[in-house]
């Protein structure tokens, strides 16, 4: 079976959207679909709140700033302290486009496989039980190999 | 067009149509046709291009006023 891998290193919105679309049409075409999130990208699958403090100050001050949940995500511009993202969300669901929210249970229907990187997990202080039930597993780059040298359709996002 | 079922994406776009077709051709018979009604002309070269991916048959596109018909055939179960 054809391959799509994706690392979703992005946490804006118009980003993660178009890296949906992607996964949610391969899957359609009858491919393999695996989704990596890292950095940034970790927020889309994170809970809206965090499951602990963490121990360390700087992932303490960290998590303040950097909210997780496919919800927060903002449009990489024209984000206008919220006006522009929240018109932006307002055209999609007129177009009824789904929201982040719903492409993940839709990817999940479709059978995509969603992956956590371990790394950015530890340094950024985001633990196991800050992730959403939808995420198949937590792993590091060797997994991302292994799928990314059989994959046709490979992209960084 | 003779047809078996219809499945209605009047109003969704892109990549809608080919997800809403892929969940609904597993629900079909082989041989059966299905109907697809869009709004969307991403249609006119994404169904045949997601029949060539999954070895189903794009039997034609009708196309009036702005609304897609288009028509396809299950190749395998």
């Amino acid at each position: 079976m054809d391959k799509t891998t994706l690392i979703v290193f992005s946490d804006d919105l118009d980003k993660v959207l178009a890296a949906f679309n992607i996964a949610t049409g391969s899957a359609s075409m009858g491919m393999e679909v695996t989704m990596f999130f890292t950095f940034w990208g970790l927020n889309v699958i994170r809970k809206d709140k965090p499951s602990k403090r963490s121990s360390n100050w700087m992932k303490r001050l960290l998590g303040m700033m950097n909210l997780g949940g496919a919800d927060r995500l903002k449009l990489s511009k024209f984000h206008m302290m919220g006006i522009g993202t929240g018109m932006m969300r307002a055209l999609m669901k007129k177009s009824n486009m789904p929201s982040v929210k719903e492409m993940i249970s839709l990817s999940k229907e479709l059978g995509v496989k969603m992956v956590a990187c371990t790394t950015t997990m530890e340094i950024m202080g985001i633990h196991k039980e800050d992730l959403i039930p939808e995420v198949d597993m937590i792993a590091g780059v060797a997994t991302y190999l292994e799928n990314a040298k059989e994959s046709k359709v490979n992209l960084f996002i | 067009m003779e047809k078996n079922y219809t499945l209605d994406c009047y109003g969704l776009l892109c990549p809608m149509p080919v997800i809403k077709i892929a969940q609904m051709i597993k629900k079909i018979k082989k041989g059966e046709v299905l109907e697809l009604i869009s709004t969307d002309e991403g249609v006119k070269e994404d169904i045949p291009a997601w029949c060539r991916a999954t070895g189903n048959e794009f039997l034609g596109i009708e196309e009036e006023k702005g609304i897609f018909k288009v028509y396809i055939k299950k190749m395998k179960d």
